[in-house]
């Protein structure tokens, strides 16, 4: 960290500019090589515009949640496998009930039996993993990069056992894109984050105390086990709604959230979740307008994310070795 | 930054076993029995009945395209298995193998720069270049953990997946970009069931490489002692090691360019075996040879009878399997160090 001597920006400055850049990019990507009727540009725009910013509050806040839980800056849920969960979730209904009646289900229905199924699944997996014997950071990381393998080759396996006629049809539906954004999970989606950050906005109090560890949180007073397994929750509502948007994305949120930590001043949350929200709705919509509009590749936001956050990851980890 | 590592590198207690020849005999049957269902399990009908009754097209099925699969499914796994021994051995580190270190993705991009620039060049050049691309990937990433202090052996397999990951994502670019994620999708899982005779032959180089290995097997023990040991017993450390990146490199593209991606064989098998035999190679190759291709061949059966008439890539199935192995191992090594 550098000292807090060089920052000269009020938190709520920076907080102002990076809402500002937010507004602009949202303007631009609207109106930006516009041609035709406007009716039809400003619904399909729009949609577009608001799927991603769901995933970048949804990606963000739950990233800086988890790492709070988890104690590190390391640690993200995407990392942990928690979107290949997801994932392995939609495909195992699809095993279970048959590729004919899911894909006539209702969408928003599925979405929500989906998302308690994650949740169910991810605080056992989860609370097992965190609350065992003192595990290192470094088997953390691993075991959860490996549990994304696991996940993500039991999802094929079941996708190779699923008809591979009835699979094409739902291929579109497993694998969206920012470019493929399910539209009309959209309401649905919205509510449920809707829904989880105020769940989280009640418990936000002990947020700080938390980020000081589980010793110190339940000597100042902390229900530490509860507030956990609540956020836990609320992170995987957060994630089944960004993967089921535009599916996975491994190391966003950990750009955007070591991006905040970095810039603001101090780490309180009410400064640092705000400006993670901000940076990474910059980053998405920003990045999806210089790639569309001046490079002309449409689907290639994730790749490249995920090429920029594996190079940030290894420096993150070989930093952390050096110290 | 979270808790501190745990202690610092800790081989797994490996108790000498005497190989006895009658156990090697019983495991070389196992396969042998392996290698005779893979012969007769498949679509067309072809069994011992059928042949001995003179049946032309049963013959040909089985000279044309179940006996090279047989042959490609067990040099791919021995190959793989032996590699990821030498890789864990030049690493000093259980958790690696060609799938953990980017050799694999590496060995992709090259193929994948070859499809587009030069798509017109024979198979051979395919290998070499796709070899070059994995020499220089895994020397990339031997000489990044030399440079960086590891507090944790686990740091090794987690850099290596990321460079991989990186690699991939530069991969999966260029394919998007040239339109050709479809060819890439079907080199990135390995599977074995386009394998025809006239199409395979390429692995027959990297058993050759396999057998080369066993030569050095001595060598290879004594660099899984660290430089400085190998050093002061007259090894010529660099030479070794460039021996064992070759062959790593080779085999690894070899597999890459004809079935795709055979993914943890590297990391299950050599694991096993040193469990009971130790870290000897001179003992212990052979066993990671044969239970590698045991694997491999199993996997394939079990993906071939799931869905019969379809079939699932033995690539898919390996993964599922092998990072179930994979979590074993990183959560069994809490029990001790705790």
């Amino acid at each position: 960290m550098l000292p807090e001597a060089k920052r000269k920006m009020p938190p709520l400055g920076i907080l102002l500019v990076a809402g500002a850049v937010a507004l602009v990019a949202c303007a631009l990507f609207m109106t930006l090589g516009a041609k035709g009727s406007w009716s039809f540009i400003l619904p399909f725009r729009g949609k577009k515009l608001a799927a991603m910013l769901l995933v970048a509050f949804s990606i963000a806040v739950s990233t800086v949640l988890f790492q709070t839980i988890t104690n590190n800056r390391i640690l993200t849920p995407s990392i942990m496998g928690f979107d290949a969960l997801y994932a392995l979730i939609q495909t195992g209904f699809i095993l279970m009930f048959g590729a004919a009646r899911v894909s006539s289900a209702d969408p928003r229905l599925m979405f929500l039996v989906e998302c308690g199924a994650m949740i169910l699944f991810s605080c056992v997996l989860y609370r097992w993993l965190f609350s065992g014997a003192a595990r290192s950071l470094h088997q953390l990381l691993l075991v959860g990069i490996i549990f994304g393998v696991l996940f993500r080759s039991l999802s094929q396996f079941m996708q190779r056992i699923i008809d591979p006629n009835d699979f094409i049809v739902l291929q579109d539906r497993l694998f969206a894109s920012f470019n493929t954004v399910e539209s009309d999970l959209l309401g649905i989606a919205a509510l449920m984050i809707a829904a989880a950050t105020l769940v989280a906005w009640r418990v936000a109090h002990t947020f700080d105390v938390l980020a000081l560890g589980r010793e110190m949180a339940i000597g100042l007073g902390v229900p530490h086990r509860r507030v956990t397994t609540i956020i836990l929750v609320v992170v995987a509502v957060l994630v089944s709604a960004s993967t089921a948007l535009v599916g996975p994305v491994t190391f966003f949120g950990l750009l955007v959230a070591s991006l905040a930590y970095q810039v603001m001043p101090d780490s309180r949350h009410r400064h640092v979740l705000p400006a993670a929200v901000l940076f990474a709705m910059i980053a998405l919509v920003g990045g999806q307008i210089v790639l569309e509009r001046i490079f002309a590749f449409d689907t290639a936001l994730g790749i490249v994310i995920e090429f920029v956050g594996g190079l940030f990851f290894i420096l993150l980890l070989i930093r952390g070795a050096a110290r | 930054m979270g808790p501190g590592g745990p202690p610092a590198a800790r081989r797994f207690t490996a108790c000498p076993v005497i190989m006895l020849p009658l156990k090697f005999l019983v495991a070389f049957l196992v396969l042998a029995l392996l290698a005779a269902t893979s012969l007769f399990v498949g679509v067309s009908d072809v069994s011992l009945a059928v042949i001995w009754s003179g049946d032309r097209t049963a013959m040909l099925v089985l000279m044309e395209s179940r006996i090279p699969r047989l042959l490609a499914l067990i040099f791919a796994g021995a190959g793989m298995a032996v590699s990821g021994t030498i890789m864990q051995m030049l690493a000093r580190n259980r958790f690696v193998e060609p799938s953990t270190a980017g050799t694999v993705e590496w060995a992709s991009l090259g193929m994948l720069s070859v499809l587009l620039l030069a798509p017109g060049l024979p198979v051979y050049v395919r290998m070499l270049v796709s070899t070059g691309f994995a020499l220089a990937g895994t020397a990339i990433f031997l000489l990044v953990l030399r440079k960086i202090p590891l507090r944790s052996p686990l740091m090794v397999p987690l850099i290596g997946i990321m460079l991989g990951g990186v690699v991939d994502a530069g991969t999966t670019f260029f394919a998007y970009r040239y339109d050709m994620l479809q060819s890439l999708a079907s080199w990135t899982t390995g599977d074995f069931s386009a394998v025809l005779r006239g199409r395979y032959e390429l692995l027959w180089v990297s058993m050759f490489l396999t057998l080369l290995a066993y030569v050095a097997a001595d060598r290879f023990t004594v660099i899984g002692m660290g430089e400085e040991f190998a050093t002061n017993l007259g090894l010529n450390y660099r030479r070794v090691t460039a021996f064992g990146l070759v062959i790593i490199s080779v085999v690894t593209a070899c597999v890459v360019v004809t079935v795709g991606m055979v993914p943890f064989v590297g990391l299950i098998v050599p694991n096993i075996v040193s469990m009971t035999t130790g870290d000897s190679l001179r003992k212990s190759l052979p066993w990671v040879a044969l239970c590698g291709s045991g694997l491999v061949l199993a996997c394939d059966i079990i993906g071939r009878l799931v869905i019969e008439p379809f079939e699932i890539p033995v690539g898919t199935v390996l993964g599922a399997v092998g990072s179930a192995f994979f979590l074993y191992l990183v959560l069994r090594r809490q029990a001790g160090v705790a």
